[in-house]
C-alpha cells in the first residue's frame, strides 16, 4: 500500500483524490500555485507545498519542481488527477524514474494511447470495431484517395498528433477533399510538429458512449458505460449512467470489447474507453481511450458502489484487482451535471468572483463533489468547473426529478454559473426522452440561450 | 495620460500566440478599437481593445503576467 502521495492538481478533483487516500490511511501533499493558498485542497491535506506562480506552465505543469516538492516531503507516490500532466508521458516516466509510483499507467501505455493512429491500430488488433478509415498513417494524396471509398463523404482528416478537437478538418466532397488534405498536412505539421494524418468516416448523428475500465498490468475489468452525448464545443457537460440507448446485448458487446483492449495493452490503473454509437445502424465505433481518472467518473461509482480513485491507488500500491467482473452490478440511474463558473446567457462567458455564501443539496441520491465555500475566491488562471452536482435514484425519470430538487437547493452566490442550463435541460422533453446526440446541445443553445440567465445574488 | 486597464482578471499576453510579433510594440500609436493584447480568463481568450487613442504605447504589465480587472496595462501619450 501507497504512503504518502503527492497530488499534482487543484481544485475539485485534488479534493476528490485527498479524500479517497485518507479513507486508505494514505497521507496527502497538496501543491498549490500562488493563486490558490487558499483552494480548499490545501486545507484538507496533511501538507502543502507551493509550487510556483499562477500561470500553469509555471506550476501544475511544471514537472522539476512537483518532482522535488515530492522528494522534499517523503512521498512515495503521485497521483496526476486530470488535465495538466494527467496524459503527459514524460510525467509518468519522470515519476518511475524518481523512484516514485505513478498512480496511472506507464509512459508506454499513455504513449500508445495517445497516438490517435497507433491507438486506432490497436483497438483494431483487439477486435474492437473502428470507424471506417484508413488502418494507420496515411503517406500519400493518392493513398487517401483509395481510402475514400470505405469512408465516402463527408469525412473527416485528423491530425495523428492532435487531440481534444484540434487538428480536424471535413470534407463534404471531392473537390473540398482536394484542397483540404494538403493543407491539414500543413497545418498539423506546423501545429503539432508532426504532419501526420489518418482519416475516418464522419458520422453525422452519434451519441458518445465510454466505458469504464480498471486493469492490474494482467487482468482488466470493466464498470460499464457512461452517456455524455450532451456536449458543448466537444466539452461534456451533463453525464450519466447506464445509457438508456443500449440494448443488454449491445451493452455486453461494447463492454467485452473495452475489456479485450484493455488487457491487450496490459493496462494498468482506472481508464475511459470512449465510442461512438450510431443509433441508426445500432453500431458502435472506438474513438480513443483516455488513460485517466474522468471528470465523470462519479456517475460510475454511484451505480457501482465502488470508489475508482480508491480502486487506483490500491493498484498503484501492488495489489491485484480486487473485484471480479461477476460482482460489479448496475443499480439504478446516476446523472452528473458540471457547475462551472460562466454564464449561459452570454455564451458561457468566464465568470471568476468571490463565493458570497454557498448552499450545498443534500438528502437521498445527492453528491456534491466540489472546491468550494463561502468566502473562497475562484482564481481567473485555471478552468471554470467549480462544483459536479451528481445523483442517483431507481430509475432514470426519477434522477432527473432528483436533479431538478438538487439544484432548487443549490446556491452559489457572487457567480454566475451554469445552473440554470441543467434546470432547463431537466425540463426539457427531449432529455427526459434521452432523445438526443453529441451535436444536439448546441442546436438547442441557439434558441435557448438567450433564457439562461444566471440569477447573481449580492 | 490615457491609460489602458484589464477589463478582465486573467493572465496578459502580448502576442496572438507564442511564436506571432506583439501586437503593439513598445512606442507604437494606439487608435480607438486597437487590439493590444490578450486575457485569457479560465482558458478561454479575449482581445484588450483600446478604449482610447494616444501616442508611444509602454506597456505596465509583462506578457504572460497575472492581472486583476482595472489594472493598468499599459500607458499612452
Amino acid at each position: 500500500m501507497l504512503k504518502k502521495l503527492l497530488v499534482a492538481n487543484r481544485g475539485e478533483i485534488a479534493v476528490r483524490i485527498i479524500r479517497a487516500a485518507r479513507d486508505l490511511g494514505i497521507a496527502t501533499v497538496a501543491v498549490h500555485s500562488d493563486a490558490d493558498t487558499e483552494s480548499l485542497h490545501v486545507q484538507i491535506a496533511d501538507e502543502a507545498v507551493n509550487i510556483g506562480p499562477p500561470a500553469a506552465k509555471k506550476s501544475y505543469l511544471n514537472i522539476p519542481v512537483l518532482l522535488k516538492a515530492a522528494e522534499d516531503t517523503g512521498c512515495d507516490s503521485v497521483h496526476p488527477g486530470y488535465g495538466f500532466l494527467a496524459e503527459n508521458a514524460g510525467f509518468s516516466d519522470a515519476v518511475t524514474a524518481a523512484g516514485l509510483t505513478f498512480v496511472g499507467p506507464s509512459g508506454d501505455a499513455i504513449r500508445l494511447m495517445g497516438d490517435k493512429v497507433a491507438a486506432r491500430s490497436a483497438a483494431h488488433a483487439a477486435g474492437v470495431p473502428v470507424v471506417p478509415g484508413s488502418a494507420g498513417r496515411i503517406h500519400d494524396i493518392d493513398e487517401a484517395r483509395h481510402i475514400l471509398i470505405d469512408t465516402g463523404f463527408p469525412v473527416m482528416i485528423k491530425a495523428a498528433a492532435g487531440g481534444g478537437g484540434r487538428g480536424i478538418r471535413i470534407a463534404n466532397s471531392l473537390a473540398e477533399f482536394e484542397t483540404a488534405f494538403p493543407q491539414a498536412a500543413t497545418e498539423a505539421l506546423a501545429a503539432f510538429g508532426d504532419g501526420g494524418l489518418y482519416m475516418e468516416k464522419v458520422i453525422t448523428q452519434a451519441r458518445h458512449i465510454e466505458v469504464q475500465v480498471l486493469g492490474d498490468g494482467t487482468d482488466a475489468i470493466h464498470c460499464f458505460e457512461r452517456e455524455c452525448s450532451l456536449q458543448r464545443r466537444r466539452q461534456k457537460v451533463w453525464e450519466e449512467a447506464p445509457s438508456r440507448a443500449l440494448s443488454p446485448r449491445l451493452r455486453d458487446e461494447l463492454c467485452a470489447s473495452a475489456v479485450r483492449l484493455a488487457r491487450a495493452v496490459g493496462y494498468s490503473g482506472a481508464g475511459t474507453i470512449e465510442y461512438l454509437y450510431d443509433d441508426a445502424a445500432d453500431r458502435f465505433y472506438f474513438i480513443e481511450m483516455n488513460t485517466r481518472i474522468q471528470v465523470e467518473h462519479p456517475v460510475t461509482e454511484m451505480i457501482t458502489g465502488i470508489d475508482l480513485v480508491a480502486e487506483m491507488l490500491r493498484i498503484a500500491g501492488g495489489e491485484p484487482l480486487r473485484l471480479r467482473q461477476s460482482e460489479i452490478t448496475p443499480r439504478g440511474h446516476a446523472i452528473e451535471v458540471r457547475l462551472n463558473a460562466e454564464d449561459p446567457a452570454r455564451d458561457f462567458a468566464p465568470f471568476p468572483g468571490t463565493v458570497t455564501d454557498l448552499r450545498i443539496p443534500g438528502g437521498p441520491g445527492v453528491r456534491f463533489d466540489s472546491m468550494l465555500y463561502a468566502g473562497y475566491t475562484v482564481p481567473p488562471f485555471y478552468d471554470s468547473l467549480l462544483a459536479k452536482l451528481i445523483v442517483h435514484a431507481e430509475t432514470r425519470e426519477a434522477a432527473i426529478a432528483r436533479l431538478t430538487r438538487a439544484l432548487s437547493e443549490l446556491r452559489i452566490d457572487g457567480l454566475k454559473t451554469t445552473k440554470p442550463l441543467f434546470l432547463a435541460l431537466a425540463a426539457d422533453p427531449a432529455v427526459q426522452a434521452g432523445a438526443v446526440h453529441t451535436r444536439w446541445l448546441e442546436g438547442w443553445l441557439e434558441t435557448h440561450a438567450a433564457r439562461l440567465v444566471p440569477e447573481l445574488e449580492p | 495620460m490615457p491609460q489602458i486597464q484589464s477589463p478582465l482578471p486573467g493572465t496578459f499576453y502580448r502576442s496572438p500566440s507564442p511564436d506571432k510579433p506583439p501586437f503593439k510594440a513598445d512606442g507604437d500609436a494606439v487608435a480607438v478599437g486597437d487590439v493590444i493584447g490578450l486575457i485569457e480568463v479560465m482558458k478561454s481568450f479575449h482581445e484588450v481593445k483600446s478604449e482610447v487613442a494616444g501616442a508611444n504605447i509602454r506597456f505596465a504589465c509583462d506578457n504572460e503576467e497575472p492581472v486583476m480587472a482595472g489594472a493598468v496595462l499599459a500607458d499612452l501619450d
